[in-house]
C-alpha cells in the first residue's frame, strides 16, 4: 500500500493561495463573461498574491520540512516568498494598467493571429483585452514560490518548469512591435529549454552519485566523498541551469532580447521576480546540498560572478536602448549578487545570506520601478525607449524625471537608497569571507555601471527637449501605486533599512 | 543654550530649508532666495554658538550626540567636533550665505529654475556639514557620497556649456574614489569585528585598533585614493579645472573652498590617525605627489587663458601646500594646514566671486578678452587684487600667516621638500599678478572696451554662462548687492591676517592630539 506524504497544509498555504488563485483564473477565463473578466482576473490574481503574502508573514518563524521532505518551510523560503509574492502583486498592477497605452492594454488582444494580416490590422485598434496573463502570471509566480522552498532537486525541476513555462508565453504578447516580442519569446524558449536540458542533465548525473534527489542526502554523500566526478558535474550542470534563469554572464544572452521585446510590464515582472526565484534556488542547492564543500563552487561562482559583473557594466555602456540598458544593468547585479553568494563562511556563518536576501528585496522592487516609469514615456509607436528620446525629460515632466532619477541613483548603488544598503550588505558579506578582491573588483564595476545610470541622467536633466519628444503619459491608478510604493520602499530601504535588514538576518536559516 | 544639538540642527536646517524650497511653487524665486538666504544665515548662527559653546581645552570631540542608526551593521548616527571640523563648519557657515547672495540675479540657463539652484544649495550645504561633522565611519562614507548628488546637479544643471561633461567626470572620479573608499571602510568593520568582537564603525573605537602592518596599507590606500581624489592632489586632479570652470560660480566656490577640503581633512581626520604606520610609510611618497601638485598646477595656472581654469589650478597647487603641512608630521605644519584651508576657501572663494562678477560683465572667460578694467570698475579692481594677494599669500593678508606656518612647520622634519615648495610662491605671485595686470590694467584690447551701445539693463548675475563675447564689454563697477557679498570676505581675509589667534587657539590641540595619533609630537622630530 503507498502511503500518502504528510503534508502540512497550513505551512503551505502561500502556495496555496496562489496556485489556487491561477486555477480560478482558468475557469474564468473559460466560462466568465467577457465584459466582466478583466476586473475579475485582476482581482482573483491579485487576491492571490496579496494572500500569499500575508500567510508568508503569518507563517514567520516556522521551521519544517513537508509534503515528503520535498518541500522546505524556512526563514529563507518565506522571506523570498513573501518578495516573491509582494514584487509579483507590484507586476500584477503594471499588467493591469489600462490608461497609458490607447489601445487600453499593454498585451495583444490576440496572441495567434499572425502579424500583419488584416486580422491583426483589425484588432491593433479594438479595446479588447486579453486576460490569459493574469492566470499565466499567477502560475508563474506560484512556480517561483516552489522554486525557492523546493528541498528536492525534481521538485525543483518541476518548479523551474512551472515558472518557466508561462514566462515564455507572456513575453510574447506586446501589442506593440509584436515581431520584436514574438522573436523574444522563441529565444528565451530555446534557450530555456536548453538550460532546462543542462538542469536535468545535472539532476541525473547527481542522482547517479548519491542514489538521491533529496537536498539532505546529496549534502550526506558529499561530505562522504566530495571529490566523486559525478557529483562534481552534476552540481557544474545544476549551476549552470540555475544561473542562466538568474540572467548571469556568460549565460547571459538572451536577456537584453527578451527584455527588449516582452511587453514592459512582464520585463518588470521577469526582471524582479524571476531573479529572486532564481538566486532563492541557487542558495538553497549551495547552502543546503553543498554547503559542507563549498570549495567545489566557491571558485566557479567567485570567477562566474566576476565574469557577469564586468560585462554587464561594461556591455552596458553601449547599449541606446533603456530596456536593453536595464538588462544588462540587470546582468551586472546577478553578479552583485553572487559576490553575497560567496559570503558563506566555512564554518556556515557569514551574512552572505542575509545580505543576498536583502540585495534581491532591494534591487526588484527599485528594478520594477525603473521599469514601471519606462512604460510611461510614449510616443505614437508605443514606448519611446531609445535614449535619445528621453532628452530633456525633466523639463517636461519634473515628477517622472526626479522618480527615475531615484531609481537610477539606487541601481548605482548610491548612499540613502535601498541600492547602497544592498551592496553594502553583500559586499561586507564578501570582505568577511576573505573574497576582498572580489568586493574591490564589485566596487570598481559599479563605478562603470554608475556612467550609463549618470547617462540617463544627464540625458533628463541637463540636455535640450527634443522637438519631437514623446510624451510622458497620465498613469492610471495601479500604476500610481506602483510608482508610490517602489519610489518610497527604495527611500526607505536607504535611509532606515534597520528593520528589514533585521528581518532578512533573522531569516537567514535553511532547514534541509 | 550650550546643550542645543548645534550639529544636528546644522544638518536639519539646511535639508528642511531645501525642501521648503523645492516645493515652492513656480515663479516664487523671490521668496525661495530669501528662504534661502535666510536658512544659511541661520546655519551661520548656529556654526557661530557652536564655537562658543566649544571648550578648546576639553575633550577631543564635543557636542557629540550618537543614536544608533543601523543595529544590523553597527553603524550610528554619531555626530560631533574637534577643533578642525569645527573651523570648517564656520567656513561652510560663512562661504554659502556668500554664494547665495552672489547668485542672487542669476539668470538660469534655458528653462531652469533659480529655485531649484538655491534647493540644491542648501541640500549640499547640509551635506558638507554632515561630511565634517560625522562621527562614524560609515555615516561619513554616506555624506561624502550624498554630497556629491547635489554637485552634480548644481554643475549639471546650470554650468558653462560644457556642463554636461564636467559634470559627469566629477562625479565619476568622486565616485570611483569613494567606492575604493567604501572597500576600505568595510575592511575596517572587518577588523574591528575580529578584534573587538564586534563590528563598528565609530571613529573612537576604531583608533584604538591594532591592524597589521600589510592590512593598514592597503586600508590606507583605500581612504587615501577617495581623498586625493577629494582634494585633489596631481595625478588625480584632472576634473577640477573642467569642473571648476564649467559650474556656476556659486557652485566653483563650495567646490573648492569646501568640497575639496573634504579630502584634506579626511587626511588629516581619517589617515593620519586610524593608520599611523602606514602614514608614515607613505609620508614620502605623498609629500612627492605634493610638491610635484604645487609647482606642476602653478606652471600650468600660468598656461591658462580661461580665468576660472586657471583659479582652478591655482587651487590644485595650494593643496600641495596642504597635503605638505599634513604629511609633514609636526604639530605647526598640520595647524598651518587646517588654516590653511580656512584661508584657501575665503581668498580662493573670494577671488572666484570676483572673476564671477568680471566674466558676468564682460561675457567671456577668457583673459584675452578684457584690458583696463580697473580705470573703469576700481572697485572691482581693488577686490581683485585683494583676492589675489591672498591667494599668493602676501604678509597682511590671510593665506601668509598658514602658508608661512606650513613652510616654517614642515622645514625641520622635511627639509628638501619645503625649499622646493618654496619655488611654488614665486609662481603664485607670477601667475596671479600677470592675471590681475592683463585683465585690469593696459589697454583696453580688442575694442572691448568701447561704451556699450545700448544702455545696460537688468541684472549682471555672477553665474559665469560663457557666451560668445559680446563685443562690447558692459564694465560696470560693483553693485550694492556685490558689494555685500564680497566685503565680508575681504574683511576675513584682513582680519585673520592680523589676528589669527583665536582659529589657531581652536585648531592647535586638535591637531597636536592628531599628530600624537601618529607618533609625532614636537615640532622637530623626524
Amino acid at each position: 500500500m503507498i502511503e500518502a506524504p504528510d503534508l502540512s497544509l497550513a505551512a503551505l498555504a502561500p502556495l496555496l493561495f496562489v496556485f489556487g488563485a491561477a486555477c480560478i483564473g482558468v475557469l474564468v477565463e473559460a466560462f466568465g463573461p467577457r465584459e466582466y473578466r478583466h476586473p475579475v482576473q485582476v482581482a482573483v490574481a491579485l487576491l492571490g498574491t496579496v494572500g500569499a503574502f500575508v500567510s508568508t508573514l503569518r507563517l514567520a518563524g516556522t521551521r519544517e520540512i513537508t509534503a515528503g521532505g520535498a518541500l522546505a518551510v524556512d526563514g529563507a523560503a518565506l522571506f523570498l516568498q513573501a518578495t516573491i509574492a509582494g514584487l509579483g502583486a507590484l507586476s500584477l498592477l503594471l499588467f493591469a494598467e489600462r490608461s497609458l497605452d490607447p489601445a487600453r492594454s499593454a498585451f495583444v488582444t490576440s496572441a495567434a493571429v499572425p502579424v500583419g494580416s488584416p486580422r491583426d490590422r483589425e484588432l491593433a485598434t479594438s479595446e479588447q483585452v486579453q486576460t490569459e496573463v493574469y492566470p499565466l502570471a499567477s502560475f508563474a509566480i506560484g512556480g517561483m514560490m516552489l522554486f525557492v522552498a523546493s528541498n528536492d532537486l525534481l521538485i525543483m525541476f518541476v518548479a523551474l518548469e512551472v515558472l518557466s513555462l508561462p514566462l515564455y508565453l507572456i513575453s510574447g504578447m506586446a501589442r506593440r512591435r509584436r515581431l520584436l516580442s514574438q522573436e523574444a519569446a522563441v529565444k528565451y524558449f530555446l534557450l530555456g529549454a536548453f538550460a532546462s536540458a543542462f538542469f536535468l542533465y545535472g539532476l541525473a548525473l547527481v542522482y547517479g552519485a548519491t542514489g538521491s534527489v533529496r537536498l539532505r542526502d546529496i549534502r550526506a554523500a558529499a561530505v562522504a566523498d566530495g571529490t566523486d566526478v559525478l557529483l562534481v558535474l552534476g552540481l557544474a550542470l545544476l549551476v549552470v541551469g540555475l544561473l542562466f534563469k538568474a540572467s548571469v554572464a556568460p549565460f547571459h544572452s538572451w536577456t537584453p532580447d527578451v527584455y527588449q521585446g516582452a511587453p514592459t510590464p512582464v520585463t518588470a515582472f521577469m526582471a524582479a521576480c524571476t531573479k529572486v526565484a532564481a538566486f532563492g534556488a541557487i542558495l538553497r542547492l549551495l547552502y543546503v546540498a553543498f554547503g559542507t564543500s563549498e570549495w567545489t563552487w566557491r571558485p566557479l561562482i567567485y570567477g562566474i560572478a566576476i565574469v557577469s559583473m564586468v560585462v554587464g557594466a561594461v556591455l552596458g555602456l553601449t547599449q541606446t536602448d533603456l530596456k536593453r540598458m536595464l538588462a544588462y544593468s540587470s546582468i551586472a547585479h546577478a553578479g552583485f549578487l553572487l559576490t553575497g553568494v560567496i559570503g558563506l563562511q566555512a564554518d556556515g556563518g557569514g551574512s552572505g545570506l542575509a545580505a543576498t536576501m536583502f540585495y534581491l528585496l532591494a534591487y526588484g522592487l527599485t528594478t520594477i520601478g525603473a521599469f514601471a516609469v519606462l512604460t510611461l514615456v510614449r510616443d505614437g509607436d508605443g514606448e519611446a525607449g531609445h535614449l535619445s528620446q528621453w532628452a530633456g525629460l525633466a523639463s517636461r515632466s519634473p515628477l517622472t524625471a526626479a522618480v527615475m532619477a531615484l531609481f537610477l541613483l539606487a541601481l548605482a548603488g548610491i548612499p540613502l537608497t535601498a541600492g547602497f544598503t544592498g551592496k553594502f550588505a553583500v559586499f561586507r558579506a564578501a570582505i568577511e569571507s576573505g573574497a576582498w578582491p572580489l568586493a574591490v573588483v564589485a566596487l570598481l564595476a559599479s563605478a562603470v555601471a554608475a556612467f550609463f545610470y549618470l547617462r540617463v541622467i544627464v540625458l533628463m536633466y541637463f540636455s535640450q527637449p527634443a522637438a519631437d519628444g514623446p510624451t510622458v503619459g497620465v498613469p492610471g491608478l495601479p500604476t500610481v501605486i506602483v510608482l508610490a510604493i517602489t519610489a518610497t520602499t527604495t527611500l526607505a530601504l536607504g535611509i532606515v533599512p534597520g528593520a528589514v535588514l533585521d528581518l532578512a538576518d533573522r531569516a537567514a536559516i535553511f532547514v534541509g | 543654550m550650550s546643550d542645543l544639538p548645534f550639529l544636528l540642527l546644522m544638518i536639519a536646517v539646511p535639508a528642511v530649508g531645501a525642501a521648503v524650497v523645492a516645493g515652492l511653487p513656480k515663479g516664487r524665486d523671490l521668496l525661495a532666495k530669501q528662504i534661502s538666504l535666510g536658512v544659511s544665515l541661520v546655519v551661520l548662527l548656529l556654526a557661530v554658538l557652536a564655537t562658543v559653546a566649544f571648550d578648546v581645552g576639553g575633550d577631543r570631540f564635543q557636542l557629540a550626540t550618537s543614536v544608533t542608526w543601523i543595529a544590523d551593521f553597527g553603524v550610528s548616527f554619531a555626530l560631533g567636533v574637534d577643533g578642525i571640523a569645527l573651523v570648517m563648519l564656520l567656513l561652510v557657515g560663512v562661504l554659502v550665505p556668500v554664494v547665495i547672495g552672489a547668485s542672487w540675479d542669476d539668470t538660469p540657463p534655458q528653462d531652469r529654475s533659480m529655485k531649484a539652484y538655491f534647493a540644491w544649495l542648501l541640500l549640499l550645504e547640509a551635506m558638507m556639514v554632515g561630511v565634517f561633522a560625522a562621527t562614524d565611519v560609515f555615516l561619513f562614507y554616506v555624506f561624502f557620497e550624498a554630497m556629491l548628488v547635489p554637485m552634480y546637479f548644481i554643475i549639471g544643471s546650470f554650468g558653462g556649456p560644457r556642463r554636461q561633461y564636467a559634470a559627469v567626470k566629477f562625479f565619476l572620479y568622486s565616485l570611483v574614489g569613494g567606492l575604493i573608499m567604501l572597500a576600505a571602510v568595510i575592511g575596517l568593520y572587518v577588523v574591528s569585528n575580529s578584534q573587538l568582537g564586534e563590528g563598528t564603525f565609530a571613529f573612537d573605537a576604531l583608533r584604538q585598533l591594532e591592524i597589521t602592518p600589510g592590512v593598514q596599507k592597503l586600508l590606507f590606500l583605500g581612504f587615501f585614493v577617495a581623498f586625493a581624489i577629494m582634494a585633489p592632489l596631481v595625478p588625480f586632479h584632472t576634473w577640477l579645472p573642467d569642473s571648476g570652470s564649467e559650474a556656476p560660480i556659486g557652485g566653483a566656490v563650495l567646490l573648492v573652498g569646501i568640497l575639496d577640503k573634504v579630502g584634506t581633512f579626511g587626511f588629516l581626520r581619517y589617515c593620519l590617525p586610524l593608520f599611523p604606520d602606514a602614514s608614515r610609510y607613505f609620508a614620502p611618497y605623498v609629500l612627492v605627489l605634493a610638491v610635484a601638485g604645487i609647482l606642476y598646477a602653478a606652471l600650468l595656472a600660468m598656461g591658462q587663458s580661461d580665468m576660472k581654469r586657471l583659479v582652478s589650478y591655482t587651487s590644485i597647487s595650494h593643496f600641495g601646500f596642504i597635503a605638505l603641512g599634513i604629511f609633514a608630521f609636526t604639530t605647526e605644519a598640520g595647524t598651518g594646514a587646517v588654516l590653511y584651508m580656512v584661508n584657501h576657501g575665503i581668498a580662493t572663494g573670494l577671488l572666484f566671486l570676483v572673476v564671477g562678477m568680471l566674466i558676468a560683465r564682460g561675457g567671456s572667460r577668457s583673459i584675452g578678452d578684457y584690458g583696463g578694467v580697473a580705470a573703469k570698475a576700481p572697485l572691482l579692481a581693488g577686490f581683485f587684487l585683494l583676492a589675489g594677494l591672498a591667494s599668493l599669500a602676501l604678509p597682511g593678508t590671510n593665506s601668509f600667516v598658514s602658508e608661512f606656518l606650513v613652510l616654517i612647520g614642515s622645514f625641520p622634519s622635511r627639509p628638501v621638500f619645503t625649499i622646493i615648495a618654496t619655488v611654488g610662491i614665486i609662481l603664485a605671485a607670477l601667475y596671479i599678478l600677470l592675471m590681475y595686470q592683463r585683465t585690469m590694467h593696459g589697454p583696453p584690447r580688442g575694442g572691448l572696451m568701447s561704451e556699450p551701445r545700448e544702455p545696460v539693463t537688468g541684472g549682471h548675475g555672477a553665474t559665469a554662462v560663457a557666451t560668445a563675447p559680446s563685443r562690447t564689454l558692459r564694465v560696470t563697477d560693483l553693485s550694492r548687492r556685490e558689494l555685500a557679498v564680497v566685503t565680508p570676505l575681504a574683511a576675513l581675509i584682513i582680519v585673520l591676517g592680523v589676528y589669527p589667534q583665536p582659529l589657531l587657539d581652536l585648531i592647535e590641540p586638535s591637531v597636536q592630539a592628531t599628530m600624537s595619533d601618529v607618533g609625532a609630537t614636537g615640532g622637530t622630530d623626524r
